[in-house]
This record gives C-alpha cells, structure tokens and sequence, in this order.
C-alpha cells in the first residue's frame, strides 16, 4: 500500500496535498436571511437555511411547471449548462490548466456543438410543420448531421493545432475530461427533454420521486439511522434507505393519481403552428384512463376492498419510484466518490446551503436515463411525427411502394376502407 | 524509423512539467520493447544494416498487411465483420493497457473486470441494434430473439448499469482519483473504438466498396505522402510530427485522389463491391446481389471546357460514384491525418513509441488505424446525409407497431403528399 502512495506522488496528476485547497466558500446566504437567523446557533441556522432553500426550490419548481412546456426546456438548458461549467471548473482546478491556450473557448465550443447536434434532432421532429416552410430550415434539417458532424470536426482540428510541447498531458486531459462531461450531462439533459414531450407527467414524477427520496431517507435516517449502508456516504443508512424506498413508492402512487386527471400533465406536448405555442391537448391514452383492479386476496382483508380504481400510470409509478430508491442513489455516491477523490465539499456554492446545482441534480441524471429507456421499451412504439418526416425524404417510387404495401396492410386489418374503382 | 524516432525523444526533451514524470519511466518503460520480428526475417536480414533492416521488414509487413486485406475481402462480408470486431478489441485492449501503465493501475481491485465488462455491454447494445435492422426476419421467427430485440434498449441499459454500480461498490479509499480516471479512460476509449468500429460495419452493410474505398485512401495518403515527403519533403507541416512536410501533404492529396478516382472506377463495375450485404432468410448466408443503383451506372459527363484543352476529350463516361470518391479523398487526405496527430500527441503526452508492438516495425494495431476511424465517421455521416435516405422496409416495420389512429394518420398525411406531386390519383385507383 505505501508503494502505491509512493507511486501515486511521482505522477505528475500530482498527489492529492497538491491541489488547492478549495477557497473558503464565499458565503452566498442573502443579508436578510442572516439577520433573521443572527440570533440562533449556528447549527439551527445552517438547518433553517437548507429549509428555506429548500422550500424556495420547490416554489420556483412549481412557479416553472405552470409557466409551461417551453419554459421548463429553457430551465432544463440552463442547469445543463450550469453543470457542465461547474464540473469543467473543477476540472481546471485539478490540472491548474487555468493558463492552457484556447482551452475555454474549445469547452464551450464542444457544449455549443453537442447541442446544436441534440436539439436539431428533437426539435426537427417535433416542429415539422414549423420547419416545412421555411427554405433555410429544410436545407439546416436535411443534412443536419452533416453540419453538426462538420463543426465538431472543426473544433477537433483546432484541438490538434492547439497542443503545445509542454502541456500535452494536460491538454489530453482537458480534452477527455470535456468529452465524458459532454457525455453525462448534455446527453441526459435532453433525454429529460425528450421525456418532457412524452407528457410533463413523465418529467414531474420521476424528478419528485428522486427528491421524495432524498428527503425521506434522511428524514428516516435522522430518526431510525443505526447501521451505515456504504462507506463512501458516512451518513446514508440502511434504515433510511428502506424507509425512503417504501415512502417514495407510496408517493409516487399517490402522486400520479392526481396528475393523471389533468390533460396538461398528461397529453404529449405539440408544437401548434398557427397559434406558434406549445399545446398539451389530447385524449388521454388508455394509460391514463381509470380502470377497475381486482385487489389481490392478501390485501383484501387488509385494505377491505375487493377492487380499487386506479390508472394504468400508477403501476408504472411504482417501477419508476423503485429505481428512484435503489439505484439512483448511485449517481449520488458515484458523485460523492468524485468529489472525495478531487478532494472538493461541493461542486460550487451556487445555492447556499446545498452547494452547487450539480449536488442537487447528481441523482437525477441516472433517473432520466431510465425513464427514458423505460418508455421506449414499454410504453410508446416510434415516434409518428418522425417516422412521417422520413417517408417524405423517400424516392417517389419508394414512397409509392411503400403507399400500396401500407394501404394494402389498413385494408386487411380493416382500419381503412376498401377503394371504390371507377 | 529508428534513428529518427530517438530524435524525436529528444525534441520532447526536458520540459519543466514533464520533467517530474521522467523519473517514472527512467525506471520501468511503458511498453516493453521485445523484439518481435520472425526468426526467418531475422535470419534472412542479418547481413544488412540495421536502417536497411528496419525499412525491408517494414515493408514485408506492409505487403503482409495488404495481401491479408486482399484475402479477407475476398472471404466475404461475415469475415470482415469479423475481422472488424477482432482489430476493435485489440485496439481496446492496447489503450486500456496504456492506461494501466500510466497510472500503475494493476492493483486496483475489479478494474480489469469492469474494463471487459463495459467493452461487452456497449458491443452488445451495437450488435442488437444493428442485427435487429439487417437481420429483421431471421429475428421474428426465433422467439427468445424476438424478446431480446423488442426489450434490446432495456436490458442493455440494465446490463450497463450494472457495471455502474459495481463500479460505485468497488470504489476503495485511497485510490479514489486513480479509480475515477481509470473509468474516465475506459469510457473515453469506448466511444472512441467501440462507436466508429460499428460505423464501419454500417458503412460495409451499405456495399463493400464504402467500406474499401475509404480504408484503402487512407492507407495510400500515408504511404504518398511518405514518398512524397521523402523525395521532396523540405517544409516541416505541424510541430507534432517533425517528419511531416508540406510537400508530402499536397502531394499525397493529389496522389491519393486520383488514386481513388482510379479504384473507384475499377470496382464500381462489380456487383460484388456496390451491392448493399443482405442477408438471405432461405440460405441463410449473405447475398450481395443486385440492381446496382444509378450511382453505378456509366454516364456522360461534359468536361468542362479549361480541361477539355488538356485531356483533347469533350465527354468521358464515368461513374458517379467517381465523383463522390473525390469528396472521400479529399477528407482522407485532408483532415484523416489530423487523427495521426492525435494520435502522436497523445503518445507524446504519456511518453510512449507506439500504441504496442503487436507488428513488426510498425508499431501496434491502433498504430496502424489512428487515422482511420476519422474517416469510417466521416464515410458514415456521409451516406447518411447524401447518399441514401432512410431504409423503407425499417419505416414499414415501424409503422406496423404504431397504433391504428396513428396509422391512418400517417397513411393519410402520405396519401395527400402523394396526389399533391400527381403520383397517385384522387380517386384510390393506385
């Protein structure tokens, strides 16, 4: 093991009482809260402010979601981008590569050119109309992998013309640790997206699940914490982390019983071209629609009904509830497990309290990829409006094949009339 | 070569923040250097000097190389493939190992495990989705198959998360930083080898000669500009790579683009090369069996007039293909050598001669495929966006699985475009 230390000094990544200590954390608590709290100890007062914090969070979470679709993309863009800097930050601060040439410019070039590559491929889907008739767009939408593909190899030239002799290493770094940020925080940012169209129901739940979670296994903790679950997070236990599994389930279920009665949570969002606005308006599909279940014998004289009400949705609340318990805690120690090996408290301190947004926002990340995977496995087949933009790309004489063999399969199974002839 | 390879140790020299790593590899080299070649080449070469020595196994290897390359092509698409999946491992392997020695990583509990595990996962994921496109039917028949594809995105994320979290359990405490970099890199190699490994087997599912084209500019850009270089080489081109020269660059994009125009001629006229690989349910095998497209059929073009004086000719009968065998040239010659950079940079920056010494005189397999896998990207972004449009058998699958509402809606919204261009009539006469 002391070999190991030893080892580990002569890289030049630099043993660990090498990297700056982080600076004392400017404290971001506005006046007012302080003097509010001037009078209490400072342990009750650092409670207080997570607790007003918190609850502040939620209100601007709530204030968004009646805003609407567009402005909760707009939110999802700016924590991304927020993200994304305050984990580059640190890598800056790790490698002291403050001074590398054209190193900013090449990290925010690479966010702005994954971006542009994501939102081209979504937005294209959902804002057919939008696009069909502007002659700029069409031309940007058709060979829009091309172009993406053309900025980013730009940007890759000028990341091999810009390596200097003495700071190969470190410009390698910069270079990988861009990438795998780009990787985990711009690809999931737009899965939450993508899951945002499929219905805000399908955004809302997931994320208070993880919240639920996070809030109950400490509240469970707090009461019941005896045995440590894993080492890495000192302060998880097994009690709280049971409790908050069972408590985030049964919110979950009750959670989305109310959100399925409304159209604006439920219905997928559509891009509605005369009126240029976001519109969430449809008929709720099966799975939204209350149906009779035969309560299983076991419960039946525990609860005293032989069959309860409820929405498709709310089994699939359970499975989403569930990962929320037991495997997105993951992403939290994973990131716990990163900021012990980079020797940080927090990402940043932009949320007083709670450190930076990417502290909040860890065991999301992992969330929105299931829900994602989740409902293109179980719950909708492809996209129709995206599947219609490619059968218009077709040769004419593909689309005509494909017109009579689609016709001829509507007939058979009797969706479509037969023609008159004549 | 040898002797210029030692001066390129030492224009890296002793640089202030690489110098504290010296002491690093004073001590125990990153790649052992055992000597790889033949006994018979040995024994057959003794006479000559050791620069002279170095050049004719060079060059035994390359025409080794090259007559390999011959063969497997003539094997069949199932042995590119998987050929294709044998060099992306290798050069999985060979980063990996690189990593290894650079943070001395051997004792770290699981990581070599996880390295194999995640390779696995991502192949998986690539495999399903591709198997599931080309061989549709094969797969509807089986019914674990059909399973394992309809659920394919599931249970590959499922498999990829287990990895996750065996990551996360297997974190120890004092080697946290040395752990997380080791997954950084892991990652990092994936997409780079794994990804573009599998747009070059789109890229051969489209017709032999998107795959053979692309490979073969790349490997005459190398060697042109090698030769040109050699004989004309007076310009250094980038600080990178000392032995490049402005010289060899243009002249090894001029070489290399005829050089295609040429290829491209020879095997546009085989069906073998331009048909798209398809996979034949009753003899189960590959078929590459075809209409070839408009793209190989012969046409007239008109030389515009500034040429017309030089060739004495006003039409030529070529291919369009020809045309966009320029545009690959081009990227091959242009920008593919820009992943050699990289390529030398990053041996650079971990101190390193080669990626290994799996082939004699040339170094490791990645050595041989840096540049590469810039242009299978550029080759598959290329057909994607000008070449073919989306697959019409994959668009009727979809629609089968969508729901009725969504059907007629689809089906209605074709009708219309289709009586608006006056393909189809108003009345279903069609």
């Amino acid at each position: 093991e002391a070999d190991l230390e030893e080892r580990l000094v002569d890289l030049d990544l630099r043993s660990d009482s090498d990297i700056p200590d982080v600076p004392p954390l400017t404290d971001s608590t506005p006046e007012i809260l302080k003097r509010a709290l001037s009078g209490l100890s400072a342990r009750w007062k650092n409670w207080w402010i997570r607790g007003i914090l918190t609850l502040a969070m939620i209100s601007v979470f709530f204030l968004i979601i009646y805003l609407g679709s567009f402005m909760l993309m707009l939110l999802v863009l700016s924590i991304q981008v927020k993200c994304y800097h305050e984990i580059i930050t640190i890598g800056y601060r790790v490698y002291h590569s403050y001074d590398l040439p054209w190193f900013r410019s090449l990290s925010w070039y690479f966010l702005l050119c994954v971006n542009y590559f994501f939102y081209g491929e979504t937005v294209a889907d959902y804002f057919a109309t939008f696009v069909q008739r502007r002659e700029q767009l069409q031309f940007l939408i058709r060979y829009h992998r091309f172009i993406s593909f053309a900025l980013y190899l730009t940007g890759f030239c000028m990341f091999v013309l810009s390596l200097v002799k003495k700071h190969y290493r470190l410009q390698f770094y910069m270079f990988a640790w861009t990438h795998v940020t780009l990787l985990i925080t711009v690809t999931q940012s737009h899965l939450v997206i993508q899951n945002l169209f499929e219905g805000m129901i399908w955004f809302l739940v997931p994320i208070s699940s993880v919240i639920c979670n996070d809030i109950t296994a400490y509240i469970f903790g707090f009461f019941f914490g005896r045995t440590p679950l894993i080492k890495l997070s000192p302060k998880k236990t097994w009690e709280g982390f049971i409790g908050g599994f069972f408590s985030t389930v049964v919110f979950g279920f009750i959670f989305s019983y109310f959100l399925a009665q409304h159209q604006y949570f439920v219905c997928p969002v559509e891009y509605n071209s005369e009126t240029n606005r976001f519109v969430t308006e449809c008929e709720p599909s099966e799975l939204f629609q209350m149906q009779k279940y035969s309560v299983p014998p076991l419960l039946q004289a525990v609860l005293g009904w032989e069959t309860v009400n409820m929405y498709p949705f709310q089994m699939h609340s359970i499975a989403l509830s569930t990962f929320a318990s037991l495997i997105g805690p993951f992403g939290g120690f994973f990131a716990s497990g990163f900021k012990r090996a980079f020797k940080i408290k927090d990402f940043a301190d932009t949320i007083p309290g709670h450190g930076g947004i990417m502290d909040r926002f860890d065991c999301q990340y992992l969330m929105a990829t299931f829900v994602h995977v989740y409902i293109t496995s179980f719950i909708r087949g492809p996209n129709p409006s995206k599947l219609l933009k490619q059968l218009l790309i077709l040769q004419p004489e593909q689309q005509l094949s494909v017109y009579k063999t689609l016709k001829s399969h509507l007939v058979e199974k009797g969706i479509l009339q037969p023609s008159l002839r004549g | 070569n040898l002797q210029e390879s030692e001066s390129e140790n030492k224009l890296d020299g002793e640089t202030a923040s690489d110098s504290e790593s010296k002491s690093e590899f004073g001590g125990s080299p990153a790649v052992p250097t055992s000597d790889d070649t033949p006994e018979v080449l040995n024994r057959a070469l003794s006479n000559l000097s050791s620069r002279w020595k170095n050049w004719w196994v060079r060059g035994i290897l390359t025409l080794a190389m090259i007559t390999f390359f011959f063969i497997i092509i003539y094997l069949g698409p199932m042995v590119l493939m998987t050929i294709v999946m044998c060099v992306q491992i290798k050069c999985f392997h060979e980063i990996i190992t690189i990593g290894y020695n650079v943070y001395h990583s051997y004792d770290l509990p699981w990581f070599r495990t996880l390295s194999w595990y995640f390779l696995l996962c991502v192949n998986y994921f690539f495999y399903g989705e591709t198997v599931t496109d080309y061989f549709f039917t094969l797969v509807q028949r089986e019914e674990p198959l059909r399973i394992l594809s309809k659920y394919h995105r599931f249970i590959s994320f499922a498999l990829y998360l287990t990895g996750f979290c065996m990551f996360v359990l297997s974190l120890v405490k004092k080697h946290y930083r040395l752990q997380f970099y080791m997954f950084g890199w892991t990652h990092v190699t994936l997409l780079i080898v794994v990804t573009q490994s599998h747009l070059i087997i789109h890229n051969l599912f489209e017709g032999m000669i998107w795959f053979i084209v692309p490979i073969s500019c790349v490997i005459c850009n190398d060697i042109m500009a090698y030769m040109f270089g050699f004989f004309f080489g007076r310009t250094p081109l980038i600080k990178l790579s000392p032995k490049k020269t402005w010289e060899g660059f243009i002249g090894g994009f001029f070489a290399t683009v005829l050089f295609g125009l040429l290829l491209s001629y020879v095997m546009s006229g085989y069906r073998c090369f331009t048909c798209p690989v398809e996979f034949n349910n009753d003899t189960n095998s590959f078929t590459v069996d075809c209409e070839p497209s408009e793209l190989f059929q012969l046409q007239e073009y008109n030389i515009p007039l500034v040429l017309q004086s030089v060739v004495g000719w006003k039409t030529v009968r070529m291919y369009p293909f020809q045309i966009h065998s320029i545009a690959l040239s081009t990227f091959a010659s242009l920008i593919g050598p820009f992943g050699g950079f990289f390529a030398s940079g990053f041996k650079r920056a971990f101190k390193i001669k080669d990626f290994a010494n799996t082939i004699p005189g040339h170094g490791g397999i990645m050595d041989r495929f840096d540049c590469q896998y810039l242009m299978a990207t550029f080759v598959n972004v290329y057909i994607a966006s000008f070449i073919r449009g989306p697959n019409p058998s994959k668009l009727i699958q979809q629609f089968l699985t969508l729901r009725p509402d969504q059907q007629l809606h689809i089906f209605n919204t074709l009708k219309a475009h289709l009586v608006d261009k006056g393909l189809v009539g108003d009345l279903e006469d069609a």
